[in-house]
């Protein structure tokens, strides 16, 4: 018997919810058949079998997420032995502690040393959760322990990530916003007296460990007539990243309008001949992510990341990927146009069709979503004047880009209705100043009024 | 500040005390005619003369025995042994009687003794000419033994060990003799027994002495670069005394620690280093101790195995990587390589 585990299908996944079984209990399974599909933070993505067997019992039904490594169905690959003593399994991807061939003859982190002295003593739920290595005992780190004990905490609802199953602190991060300990206890080496930090698990659940205290999460109720639904993988990952970058990048934001006119026009001749020659139309938002391009190109400062406050760097990106936000069904998603510097208009169209598609069908790739270096958010299609957008990390600006609308406009001594585009970008502070953003939007705006220098 | 190469360093300090203190001589295998196998006392006999930079016969524990002599009768005797393979030859008289003569007789006689010596792999010189076994010495209460890993701790240590009370066994290393860095200018001598942070962080202690620490500020510095890692670096300096107060201390902080070693596993320094974190560091810890280490092998002729023998920085690397897994935090996936931005 074979346990097929959750496999890490991308970077920065941490668990996959099953979307389709494609295999059911019986079926005979062949190496390379899909078995599953499986939605990760990114993407739905086919699974496919590595061994041959049988399908024997599908142990994560639809709809249910897992954590990567733990074991979503039995494959009988007519060895008939029994499945392996499942929970503490390590796994190839989920463990590299195991994985990896070890220089050092390691213990086996599965099956700890000696137990503490102090077993014995109270530990809240320290042997409740049935132990991960059989034996009925919970592992948990030395940190751990010493965290429960002066927090008077509870763990025993705690799954342990660590190598075996082990609890470690990251795993109890949650339970750790002590609200009258000003540090994270994990930090601190004077230990928190729990007489004068009392936990108070209505606030302090689920709150990260360096978290004020707040209000409890809000719950379904009949005064505001509300129910649950359940939060996807994808918006699970947007609010976390999002919330972290509205939180730790001091944002400031330059807004500019163009004249677009001559972009409308342009455009306009353009696809006018393209529809001629049978070939593919062009759109604002292909013209404006070259035009991105090459004001990155001019001003190299503003593709950059900042490396954090101990790394003591800033990363240059000599090459120009730009992300382009996409309003899939499931939620943001953000492809990647790779080198768009070097890419021409009918390229970027093209490109970037193809991967709204894709995104929409929610087939992108890891690859096809990552090293972006700038964004551009697009909410033109909808009428919006204009908007703030948050910075997409590790990235440092990103453009929020209204509706191209004709208004009156002020030429000459007259009035006259010209197309105009207003858009705004968003910075970080940490790395770029607001004169450098002002001039990449000059250098932008001057490409979006002289939109042949956009093309050429 | 003068940036030197650790030979530089070793060379001048030796000369500044020679003329700092007359009490201070020179006795080694080849050091004087030839200006020693790895040229530290270079130009010294032409300076100093016979009577201070004394050539003796292929005779290790004779040298030993008659340094130890000068030294109880108040000379500062700082005598080289040609790699630490051959001090093998002097461990009666070293371990027997300069680390016990202080202690047996009630404090009568102190031997302030320095032996100065390489140890290291990675020339090529076989299985006994590649050996790390200072873990003979600083076994002993009675010794002292310091390891510096860059120029600037080549000078204050050796500065610390001649005008130490105590016989010193002062460690160098083949790999390090041409590596280069800032040198203070001042005469401040290191204390002894003291180990160093060299580099702050977070996420991870990694500790080394000698060459190790010199790759362990290596890969730090290239972890943070590829993955933003935050890793602390100490580098241990001196074995025995051992610091525990700044291990532990910097455990307390990380929660996790890899200990380098380019001695055998078993029984190694890494493994007091250890078990000194586990005594200290129990309960701050998130992931067992991992430890570093040459493998169990007499030390290969062949290029490509000695290489393998001896720890690498992928080794380190792998082992931060696991370490740093084991306490939950994600690093960068090894398979696919792909940049964090």
């Amino acid at each position: 018997m074979i346990e097929i585990k959750m496999p890490r299908l991308s970077d920065t996944m941490e668990e996959g919810a099953i979307s389709t079984w494609r295999k059911q209990p019986g079926d005979k399974v062949a190496v390379g058949d899909v078995l599953v599909e499986i939605e990760t933070d990114k993407a739905v993505m086919e699974y496919e079998a590595y061994q041959a067997g049988t399908l024997a019992e599908i142990l994560i039904p639809e709809g249910r997420n897992a954590d990567i490594g733990a074991p979503i169905a039995l494959l009988d690959d007519g060895a008939g032995s029994p499945a392996p003593a499942a929970p503490a399994a390590p796994t190839k991807t989920a463990d590299p502690e195991r994985s990896r061939p070890a220089l050092v003859p390691d213990t086996d982190p599965a099956t700890p040393s000696p137990a503490p002295a102090g077993s014995a003593s109270p530990q809240p739920g320290a042997s409740a959760n049935g132990g991960a290595n059989g034996s009925g005992r919970q592992i948990a780190s030395p940190l751990v322990r010493k965290l429960v004990r002066e927090n008077h905490l509870d763990v025993s609802q705690v799954t342990g990530t660590g190598p075996g199953g082990r609890i470690i602190r990251a795993d109890i991060a949650g339970l750790l916003a002590a609200p009258a300990s000003p540090q994270p206890p994990a930090d601190a080496a004077a230990p928190v007296d729990p007489q004068t930090a009392p936990v108070d698990p209505q606030t302090a659940a689920g709150l990260p460990a360096a978290a004020p205290a707040v209000a409890a999460p809000p719950v379904a109720d009949d005064v505001r007539g509300s129910r649950e639904a359940p939060v996807s993988q994808v918006r699970r990952v947007i609010a976390r990243r999002l919330a972290a970058s509205a939180r730790d990048i001091p944002h400031f934001y330059v807004t500019a309008v163009a004249d677009a006119q001559a972009l409308m026009d342009l455009r306009a001749t353009l696809n006018a001949q393209l529809a001629e020659a049978g070939r593919a139309k062009i759109s604002v938002n292909d013209l404006l992510i070259r035009a991105c391009a090459l004001a990155l190109r001019a001003h190299p400062d503003v593709n950059v990341s900042y490396g954090g406050d101990d790394s003591g760097v800033v990363l240059i990106h000599d090459r120009i990927n730009v992300g382009v936000a996409v309003a899939a069904e499931s939620g943001l998603i953000v492809p990647v146009i790779r080198d768009a510097d070097a890419k021409t208009v009918t390229q970027l169209g093209a490109e970037s069709r193809q991967l709204v598609a894709l995104a929409a069908e929610r087939k992108l790739t890891p690859a096809q979503t990552s090293g972006g270096t700038f964004t551009i958010s697009n909410l033109g299609m909808f009428g919006v004047e204009h908007f703030t957008a948050i910075i997409n990390p590790p990235e440092s600006a990103i453009l929020a880009v209204g509706a191209t609308a004709r208004e009156p406009a002020v030429v000459g001594d007259s009035l006259e209705p010209r197309y105009r585009l207003r858009y705004t970008l968003s910075v970080d502070h940490r790395v770029i100043d607001g004169a450098l953003a002002a001039k990449f939007l000059q250098t932008l705006t001057s490409l979006v009024e002289h939109p042949w220098m956009i093309i050429a | 500040m003068t940036i030197m190469t650790y030979r530089q360093a070793l060379h001048d300090t030796l000369r500044a005390e020679m003329l700092r203190d007359d009490n201070v001589f020179l006795m080694g295998e080849e050091i004087g005619v030839f200006e020693g196998s790895y040229k530290i006392t270079a130009g010294l006999l032409k300076e100093f003369g016979e009577k201070r930079v004394r050539d003796t016969p292929i005779a290790e524990e004779g040298f030993a025995g008659a340094a130890i002599g000068a030294a109880m009768l108040g000379l500062r005797p700082v005598i080289e042994m040609m790699t630490i393979n051959f001090s093998m030859l002097a461990l009666d008289q070293i371990i027997n009687h300069a680390a016990k003569i202080y202690g047996m007789f009630g404090g009568q006689a102190s031997v302030p003794l320095v032996i100065r010596t390489p140890g290291g792999g990675g020339q090529q010189l076989g299985a006994t000419h590649s050996q790390n076994i200072e873990l003979f010495y600083a076994f002993v209460p009675g010794m002292k033994v310091v390891a510096p890993s860059n120029p600037a701790d080549a000078k204050a240590l050796l500065l610390a060990a001649i005008r130490d009370d105590d016989p010193v066994l002062f460690l160098e290393n083949l790999a390090l003799y041409n590596t280069k860095g800032e040198v203070p200018d001042d005469d401040t001598p290191a204390e002894i027994g003291r180990a160093a942070v060299t580099r702050p962080g977070r996420d991870l202690t990694l500790i080394g002495y000698s060459r190790m620490a010199h790759v362990a500020a290596e890969v730090a510095a290239s972890l943070a670069e590829t993955d933003g890692l935050d890793i602390e670096v100490v580098d241990l300096r001196s074995l025995r005394p051992l610091d525990r107060e700044t291990i532990v201390a910097s455990v307390r902080k990380t929660h996790a620690a890899v200990v380098l070693e380019d001695d055998w596993l078993t029984y190694g320094i890494g493994a007091e280093v250890a078990a000194s974190i586990s005594d200290g560091a129990f309960d701050y810890l998130d992931a067992p101790v991992r430890r570093v280490a040459m493998a169990e092998v007499p030390m290969p002729y062949s290029k490509t195995l000695e290489t393998a023998a001896l720890p690498s920085r992928d080794d380190v690397t792998a082992a931060i990587r696991q370490t740093l897994a084991a306490v939950g935090h994600r690093t960068a996936p090894l398979a696919l390589g792909v940049p964090q931005s």
